[in-house]
């Protein structure tokens, strides 16, 4: 069994790959209901309070220690990288970078493989969908919040973002136009302002290309992932989080997004509690936390 | 049909541009290559780049199948952006069906002849090439060149729309035009929204007082233009408020900007309503026909700019309590004891700030873990070939069959028969321009059938109170009416009014507008 899926740790056990406990053999038993367990953590949409087994199995790896690491073993053999297990999330696992599991771009969408703004455009919908549930800091952090978005809700708050950077740009006078030979120097913003928010097709569908449609496509993968749960039709399509969603954003993707920004060498400012404030702007506001006119 | 991909519109700057940093031959004069004269030079590189679309439709009209080369299509495409920009309001824009039905009289204007089936072509044609579907990005793109500040010429895209299209409140797609086609369409509408109103309204007065009409209708139609564009400004900033409360500025920008916009309803409200006062003094009392249609539309614009400024004012009085509501959602929840990422602030502001081979890298990273996983699929030849090989199931999903119903015939106890609707229905089916007597109709009727005259007089009676709002509803081309003038019906069996039976007939595209515009007040 090779341990290929080193980059998380489970946060409430140590040292993966113990192949025994130290109370006692395993039998084939154990590491059946271990395996067992883990399948029904790659069954997100499934909760445990739902399953009987699944709760029992919950409930034996929160007492048993020595299942619980042999249940961990079998996840990270596979290539798992387990979130939390608790009575609120399941066994939440993820897979590693290199995992069987992991979800491919190319796969995702066609278009992006070959399309570097594409690729983009659809790693930015995940990114704002996860930014739009989880607006301040503390909703990311606290673990009852639940996050309400809509399809046209994200699009159009990452369009105003666009349109603040092109606000900010025009002020200080620069020409924003990229050069024809260097099409990757484009700012980030243009390519997102340049795409259509939606469009008419023949056939009455949403346009696969367009703005809207590649955040359509983001929620609709993330509630089959079981990240999301559709509420309602407005607005395009409502959605809440789920528990696994915000674990999922706060412990792996928010963290190696920000490394590899810090890698790219932009160092963004946070005092704990910024919220969606302009970072360049000034807001006596905010600071006396009254964001209304005294 | 195929309209040939209108991605990229080249404007051939090169070729004026590309020159300069070259020697010039001697004695020539020699443009400096300042970047203030370069930076007014790409301004207006790109306003010309924007009607490019325009004059390349009348380039490409050679290439749709078929004898197109009559139709005026630039201007087809500017009427159509006109039509595009009165439409959009607060929430709404133009719908797409509706627009290609009022280009319609104007396309058939250019060629009576041609067949309508050709004309609906042309307009679609035009409409969407505007939006230039067929294109990723739907919009267009103009190269053009500019020098460095090491001096070194570079070549540079610029991308812009002239018609977008964007999500209806309904869950349609309506049209909205771009600030860029505005620009194409008025000119030089860059410039502060507020004091250029004002201009134009001293000028529609003093155009009035002087009885000059025709001026006066382009200023109050350039006025309307202002207005429109000064409520899509305040659109986007109430929008941005709905959104988040911080991302705006509450202590300032936005009150001053509420304030503003309060006063200046308000003065726009007293002015356009004693424009209106006098514009209608003019109407009466003008002699020349003319004069009189031209303030009659006068009166609508102006009609039109109050409605306008009534809707924006109801959304200003809005703002304040949804501001409020949205402070108490956001501002008042419990502090949390950790603190986490700041997805926007931390990650997403900067990551769209960055050039974007290199944000392609962190929404990479944050693609490949927020998506969770995907168990792949794991196929054993054996049942591969099974479930190949398999019949289809038969649909078993369309329920127990339905019982025959038992029916009961009614009896036909209708006064009268099909025939007798038919043959009246026909009689009554009259030219719009040929009125006719009821007394003519009677006896026309009787001829046929002695029974046929009372279903005539009946018909002829609902119509003196015609069903104007089903009309209007269902969008019905014409409509039968009838009037009384005071004539003694002279009748063997019928007593009463001889009244005047006619067709009239409606405005289809109009009422479509009217509807989508107030779809719970009808109006004749």
């Amino acid at each position: 069994m090779t341990d290929h899926a080193g980059a998380g740790h489970p946060p409430h056990r140590t040292g993966p790959g113990a192949e025994g406990g130290s109370g006692g053999a395993v039998t084939p038993a154990d590491a059946a209901d271990a395996a067992r367990l883990v399948a029904f953590g790659l069954q997100p949409k499934l909760g445990p309070a739902r399953e009987p087994d699944y709760a029992a199995l919950l409930r034996r790896y929160l007492e048993d220690p020595p299942f619980a690491r042999l249940a961990d073993a079998v996840a990270t053999g596979l290539g798992l990288v387990v979130l939390e297990v608790s009575t609120r999330a399941g066994m939440a696992v993820t897979a590693g970078e290199d995992s069987v599991f992991a979800v491919r771009m190319g796969d995702y969408a066609r278009r992006a493989a070959a399309d570097s703004a594409d690729r983009f455009l659809h790693g930015l919908a995940h990114l704002a969908v996860a930014a739009m549930a989880f607006p301040r800091p503390e909703d990311l952090a606290d673990d009852g919040y639940l996050g309400r978005i809509t399809v046209n809700g994200v699009e159009s708050f990452v369009r105003q973002a666009c349109r603040r950077l092109e606000e900010r740009a025009a002020r200080q006078g620069e020409n924003t136009d990229p050069s024809s030979d260097a099409p990757g120097l484009e700012a980030a913003w243009r390519v997102y302002a340049r795409r259509s928010a939606t469009g008419a097709t023949k056939d009455a569908r949403r346009l696969a290309a367009s703005t809207t449609g590649i955040v359509g496509k983001a929620v609709s993968f993330l509630t089959d992932s079981g990240f999301l749960q559709r509420t309602g039709d407005e607005g395009g399509g409502s959605y809440r989080t789920t528990a696994r969603y915000q674990l999922q954003v706060r412990d792996l993707a928010g963290t190696a997004a920000m490394t590899e920004l810090l890698e790219l060498g932009v160092v963004p400012v946070a005092d704990g509690t910024a919220t969606l404030l302009p970072p360049e702007e000034p807001d006596p506001v905010a600071e006396s936390g009254l964001p209304y006119p005294v | 049909m195929a309209p040939p991909n209108l991605s990229v519109v080249t404007t051939h700057v090169t070729a004026a541009g590309g020159a300069a940093p070259g020697p010039r031959a001697p004695g020539g004069p020699r443009t400096a290559p300042g970047p203030a004269a370069d930076e007014g030079l790409a301004r207006r590189l790109r306003a010309l780049a924007c009607t490019a679309p325009l004059h390349d439709l009348d380039a490409r009209k050679a290439n749709l199948a078929g004898e197109y080369g009559v139709y005026a299509m630039a201007e087809i495409a500017l009427a159509a952006i006109d039509l595009v920009t009165l439409a959009m309001d607060f929430d709404t824009g133009a719908d797409h069906e509706q627009v290609v039905a009022r280009l319609l009289p104007r396309v058939a204007a250019q060629t009576p002849h041609r067949p309508a089936a050709e004309h609906e072509r042309v307009a679609r044609w035009v409409l969407e090439s505007l939006i230039n579907v067929g294109s990723v990005d739907r919009g267009f793109r103009a190269v053009y060149g500019t020098f460095a500040p090491d001096g070194s010429y570079v070549r540079r895209d610029y991308d812009f729309k002239l018609i977008e299209e964007v999500p209806a409140p309904g869950g349609g797609i309506c049209l909205r035009t771009t600030d860029e086609a505005v620009n194409v369409l008025v000119g030089a509408l860059d410039t502060d929204v507020t004091s250029a109103q004002i201009a134009a309204e001293v000028k529609l007065e003093v155009l009035i007082s002087r009885g000059r009409l025709a001026d006066a209708q382009l200023a109050a139609e350039q006025a309307r233009y202002r207005t429109v564009q000064y409520s899509e400004t305040l659109r986007r900033a109430l929008e941005a408020t709905r959104r988040n409360v911080r991302a705006v500025d509450w202590l300032r920008t936005v009150p001053d900007l509420i304030g503003e916009a309060l006063d200046h309803i308000a003065d726009r409200y007293r002015h356009e309503n004693a424009i209106l006062t006098n514009i209608r003094r003019a109407r009466d009392e003008a002699e020349d026909p003319e004069h009189k249609l031209r303030a009659a539309e006068l009166v609508d614009i102006v009609q039109d700019c109050i409605r306008r400024h009534t809707r924006l004012q109801s959304r200003l009085l809005e703002a304040g309590p949804l501001f409020r509501a949205e402070q108490d959602r956001q501002a008042f929840a419990p502090p949390s004891g950790r603190a986490g990422l700041d997805l926007y602030g931390q990650l997403l502001a900067p990551v769209l700030a960055l050039p974007v081979a290199r944000a392609g890298r962190v929404t990479d990273a944050f693609f490949a873990r927020a998506t969770g996983h995907r168990s792949p699929g794991a196929v054993r030849l054996a049942d591969l070939t099974e479930l190949l090989l398999t019949p289809p199931a038969p649909r078993e999903h369309l329920g127990a069959e339905l019982p025959e119903p038992d029916l009961v015939a009614t009896p036909d106890d209708s006064r009268f028969t099909e025939e007798q609707f038919g043959a009246a229905t026909e009689l009554l089916t009259l030219p719009p321009d040929a009125p006719r007597r009821l007394s003519g109709l009677l006896a026309e009727a009787r001829r046929r059938d002695p029974g046929l005259p009372y279903l005539v007089a009946l018909m002829a009676v609902h119509a003196a109170s015609p069903p104007v709002g089903t009309a209007y509803r269902q969008g019905e081309s014409r409509l039968l009416f009838a009037v009384d003038d005071g004539t003694e019906l002279a009748d063997p069996e019928f007593g009463g009014a001889d009244l005047i039976v006619a067709t009239a007939l409606l405005d289809t595209a109009a009422m479509a507008t009217a509807r989508a515009d107030h779809p719970e007040e009808p109006q004749p």
